[in-house]
Parts: C-alpha cells; sequence; structure tokens
C-alpha cells in the first residue's frame, strides 16, 4: 500500500502522541512540529521505522520570527522517503537566548555543513556537532547575519519606506 | 634529529616542522587545477592525500538575506548567479515555486518551451563538465569542440531572452515574449549539427584507454554514503541510485516525456562523466520530443502559437512592452508591479527541480508581502561537496584534481 500522509500522520501520531502538533498540509507536503528536544526521537523513528523509511534528510535550514517570544528561532527539516517518493517537513522552535538543538550529523552525513550554515546565520547551537563553526561567513563575524534585526540596508535610509510609496 | 648546518643558520623553523615526514599543500583558492574559487589544505605524503580540510564562502554573496528585500521578480537575477553553468534552469525553478505559490497552471506550450529551454541548459552543463574533466586528465581538444556547440545553446538563449550567460530567462506565469522565428531556426541547427559533435566527443574519450586507466576507480563513492551524505542529480546516479526530480516529483510536464535515466555503479570519475554523457542524449531525445509535440499543439490549435504566458498569472507576469504602451491595463500591471505593490499570498512552499547538479530546492515562506519572508535556497553542490575530503583521501593528489572537477562543484552554488 502507498504511504500517504494520512498513514505517516497516524504512525507518528500512535507512536508520539500529542506531542507532536500542528498537522498541516501546505500544497500536499505534510508538515508538522515536534519539541525542541525530540528532533532526533522523531528523526530516529522515520528513520528505522520500516514503513516509514524516511532516509534522506533533503535540507535543513533556519527562520527567524522575532515577534513569537519564548520561539523566536526555528529550524525546519525537509526529509525524504526515496522508496515511496514522498517528502515531509518537520519544524521545531527554541528561544534565542538558548537555542540549543540536537545535531543530526550521526544520523545523516549530509547534515553536517547544513547545520554549521544554520549556526553561521542564525546562530542555532547544535549540540553535538564535531565541528560547528562558521562555514560561509568570515570566522571574525561576531553576530549573526540572517536574524532579522540585521537589516539588509543602511537602516537610517527613508527613501524605501512604504510611505515613499503610497502605501504607509 | 639533529639539524643540519643550513637549517640552523637559515630559516627559523620549529623543531616539529622539521620532524614532519608529511608536507602541507595549500591547494587554491585560486589554482588552475580547480576551475573556480576552492582552498584544499592538503596533508599530501609524497603523492597521497592523507587529509584534507575543504575551506569555502570565498564569493559569498548572502542571497538569501538580500532575497528577503526583493521583489519576487528581482530574485530571478540571484538565481542565475547560482549555478552560473545551467542557470535558465535555476530560474525556471524559482518561477515554478511562485507559480505553486499562486496556484498557477501553465499552458501545455509554455511548459514545453520550458522544458526545451531546461534540456538545453542541461546540455551546456554537461558538456562543460565534461570536457573540463578531459582537460583535467590531460586532453584539452574534447574541450574546444564542445565549446563551439555551448555557443550554439548560448545563441538560442540570446535569442529568447537577451543574455547568455545569467540569463534571468522567463517570468511568473510564462516567458517574457514568445519565441521568435530564429530562435526555432536556431534550435534546429543546433539539433542537426550537435549528434555528430558528441559523437566525436565521445569517440575520443569513452573508451579511449589513456582516459579510462585515469578515471576508472578515482574518487569513488557508495550509495550508502552518497545518499547519507545527500547526493543528488548525476554524481547520486553514478553511485547507482536512480533519483532525478524529473521522474520522483515531475514538474512542467516531465510526464509526458519518455526518457530513461543512466546509472553508474561505483560512483567514480569514469561513472559519474558516462552518466553525465547518456543525460546529455537523453537530453537530446527530450529536447526533440518537446519539439514535436509543441508543432502537434500548434497544427491543432493555431491560436497556441501566440501563447507565452497564462493568461490568469497577468497580475504577477510583467506585460512585454508593445502592451505597455498601448493597452491600460498593462500599463497599470507594469506600474504596480515594478513598484512593489504587488503581494503574493501567504504560504510555505518547497519546490525542487532537477539542475544541472542535482535536487535545486526553493524553500519559501511568504508572510504575505511584496518579498518573501525567508527563501532558501537548497544547493546540491553546497551539500555533496562535503563528501570531497572522505572521497579524496587516501588516493593520489591528480585523483583529487579530477574528482573535484568530475563533481561539477560550481562555486556560485556552493557559496550562494
Amino acid at each position: 500500500m502507498a504511504l500517504t500522509n494520512e498513514i505517516i500522520q497516524q504512525r507518528l501520531t500512535d507512536k508520539f502522541g500529542e506531542q507532536l502538533t500542528e498537522w498541516e498540509q501546505p500544497y500536499g507536503l505534510l508538515t508538522f512540529r515536534a519539541p525542541a528536544e525530540m528532533n532526533l526521537k522523531v528523526m530516529q523513528f522515520l528513520f528505522d521505522d520500516e514503513q516509514l523509511r524516511f532516509r534522506f534528510l533533503t535540507d535543513l535550514t533556519g527562520v527567524h520570527f522575532p515577534e513569537r517570544k519564548g520561539e523566536e528561532l526555528s529550524v525546519v527539516y525537509h526529509l525524504h522517503n526515496l522508496f515511496e517518493n514522498i517528502r515531509l517537513r518537520i519544524k521545531i522552535y527554541v528561544p534565542v537566548e538558548k537555542p540549543d538543538v540536537y545535531t543530526a550529523t550521526k544520523l545523516f552525513s549530509g547534515a553536517n555543513w547544513m547545520e554549521r550554515e544554520t549556526y553561521d546565520f542564525f546562530g542555532i547551537n547544535f549540540v553535538g556537532h564535531p565541528n560547528l563553526i562558521r562555514i560561509l561567513n568570515v570566522d571574525e563575524m561576531d553576530y549573526f547575519p540572517m536574524r532579522k534585526e540585521y537589516e539588509m540596508e543602511d537602516p537610517t535610509r527613508r527613501d524605501k519606506d512604504d510611505e515613499m510609496f503610497g502605501r504607509g | 634529529m639533529e639539524l643540519q648546518p643550513h637549517q640552523q643558520h637559515h630559516i627559523k623553523l620549529s623543531e616539529e616542522s622539521l620532524q614532519k615526514q608529511t608536507t602541507t599543500l595549500n591547494l587554491g583558492p585560486t589554482h588552475p587545477a580547480t576551475h573556480g574559487v576552492f582552498q584544499n589544505i592538503m596533508e599530501i605524503d609524497g603523492e597521497r592525500v592523507l587529509e584534507t580540510v575543504p575551506t569555502i564562502g570565498y564569493i559569498h554573496r548572502a542571497f538569501e538575506k538580500i532575497a528577503e528585500r526583493r521583489p519576487y521578480y528581482q530574485i530571478t537575477p540571484l538565481t542565475d548567479r547560482l549555478n552560473y553553468c545551467s542557470a535558465p534552469i535555476n530560474n525556471m525553478g524559482w518561477h515554478m515555486t511562485i507559480e505553486k505559490l499562486l496556484g498557477l497552471k501553465l499552458p501545455k506550450r509554455v511548459e514545453y518551451l520550458r522544458v526545451i529551454i531546461m534540456e538545453l541548459s542541461r546540455i551546456a552543463d554537461h558538456l562543460v563538465c565534461n570536457s573540463v574533466v578531459a582537460v583535467d586528465t590531460g586532453a584539452l581538444s574534447p574541450f574546444t569542440y564542445v565549446f563551439q556547440h555551448r555557443e550554439k545553446i548560448y545563441e538560442i538563449f540570446e535569442e529568447i531572452c537577451g543574455s547568455r550567460l545569467t540569463t534571468n530567462i522567463g517570468r511568473v506565469g510564462g516567458f517574457e515574449r514568445n519565441f521568435t522565428p530564429a530562435s526555432f531556426s536556431k534550435l534546429h541547427s543546433f539539433m542537426e549539427t550537435f549528434p555528430k559533435m558528441m559523437k566525436e566527443f565521445e569517440g575520443l574519450l569513452n573508451r579511449n584507454r589513456v582516459f579510462m586507466d585515469r578515471c576508472i576507480g578515482a574518487g569513488p563513492i557508495s550509495a550508502e554514503r552518497a545518499l547519507n551524505y545527500g547526493f543528488t542529480g548525476p554524481n547520486l546516479r553514478a553511485a547507482g541510485v536512480d533519483y532525478d526530480v524529473r521522474v520522483a516529483m515531475p514538474y512542467s510536464s516531465y510526464e509526458d516525456f519518455d526518457f530513461k535515466i543512466p546509472v553508474g555503479t561505483v560512483g567514480d570519475v569514469y561513472d559519474r562523466y558516462m552518466v553525465r554523457n547518456g543525460e546529455i542524449w537523453e537530453s537530446y531525445s527530450i529536447i526533440q520530443q518537446a519539439i514535436e509535440k509543441i508543432a502537434k499543439i500548434e497544427e491543432e490549435f493555431p491560436d497556441q502559437k501566440n501563447v507565452f504566458y497564462a493568461p490568469e498569472a497577468d497580475r504577477y507576469h510583467i506585460p512585454p512592452k508593445e502592451d505597455v504602451y498601448t493597452k491600460m491595463e498593462a500599463l497599470i500591471y507594469h506600474f504596480k508591479m515594478v513598484m512593489g505593490e504587488i503581494d503574493a499570498p501567504a504560504g510555505e512552499v518547497y519546490h525542487s527541480v532537477e539542475g544541472g547538479n542535482g535536487e535545486v530546492g526553493y524553500y519559501l515562506v511568504s508572510d504575505g508581502g511584496r518579498t518573501p519572508y525567508r527563501l532558501h535556497f537548497r544547493r546540491p553542490c553546497f551539500i555533496y561537496y562535503q563528501a570531497y575530503p572522505e572521497m579524496v583521501e587516501g588516493g593520489l593528489l591528480s585523483d583529487a584534481v579530477i574528482t573535484l572537477s568530475s563533481l561539477n562543484v560550481i562555486a556560485g552554488e556552493l557559496d550562494a
């Protein structure tokens, strides 16, 4: 029987119960939220389970939501089951003051640089990562540039504000 | 170890460096054998690579940050500069991501035209990679042969969109203008002359004893390790896994085409070379099929000849210039789009296409504004280049060079 989003959701709910929340299917891609400290347990289960077999890490990245107090930073995993050809998305949220997330490098060697990139740009601390140093930015950089508090352009510049375009 | 007199007086070296039996070699960031900005600090024992540490980020341009400040149509030129050997595939992937967000369905003719563009750029991408592998093994002439035909592909792009390398081709909902008769005649002339050149290229290398001895067994990776590292594209298929986004998750009507996925067995330089060659022929056959399908559509529905974008996309598709000057709606939409007045719906999309090097993915989070809230590029090069140390350690230094070129690591895609 082909694996569908409903079967995956059922299987995960049977295993983890109410701990997995915010089930959605935007544009057909099964998405859910896991508690930050459970990310590895969920991914290990998805990897090992004979029915689910999500053994390919497609993408790993961060998103910054400064207005969500206590869960400002998000880590988004895209996993792929190459046998049944189906993807899913896991999201976890951590506070910006203590952005600790367990590393997935033991499960996926490819997570190594993706986590370094996410650390480099968002400052997410991947606990247990073998070599968590900056990768694309210079080593001397002392901030995390993809966070929303760093403006793209000179913050004193007013000529691109909304009111200049009749919007504000 | 007793220091020799000349060592004592001239250069003050630390005791350990005199004791050391191996050599530290700094290969790159600019080196004739690396074809791009890659630095590897290698520890070599004679010709053997014991350890290598890649340093990346030399041409990092913060595209993901810039994209958070740009309206959607202005992000297309950023995607050009990821894998600049096959820029049109990146452009199309980005348009399709927005089309997915908007829920647009394109006319078949437009999708087939896109397939032609994407397969042409795949041919150009693989030609560069394979001929560069030949250059690194010491054969320069195949490189000059294929560049004539790469030039022909770029002339087709030039005829369609006005530029060659970083194309910015297409718009959300279709193309910026219809294909001219000249672009079709250029395409037909390419289709006529290409097989002869390609056979000649293959004749020079495929069963060439020197080339085979040089490439077989160099820089191998097993299917299991390749999957664990997140390999996609020709490099994964060379290891024997038939994962191709065009087949697994068809986009732009790839399900209408009949083609094979070439696979290798051991994932060494020779397998990667052969897989790319096989894909060039498959791409060639896909283009042929697309030309036939377009001709069939135009025969059945003659008014389809002028369809080059989805009519329902007109709020997001920058109108043709002649319409802007003559029609009120076109002028309004053009103005609103250029001034950044067009909001995209809120949503979260992941869309991927089969790029020259593998799965090029776009993870887009939109909060309903005129720019993305967050845009992440899944760059296949960035993901598989981290396996490079594992692939070359224990091998010869010269194998490390051809492994790098056969992986087709593109600095622009690596560093974003």
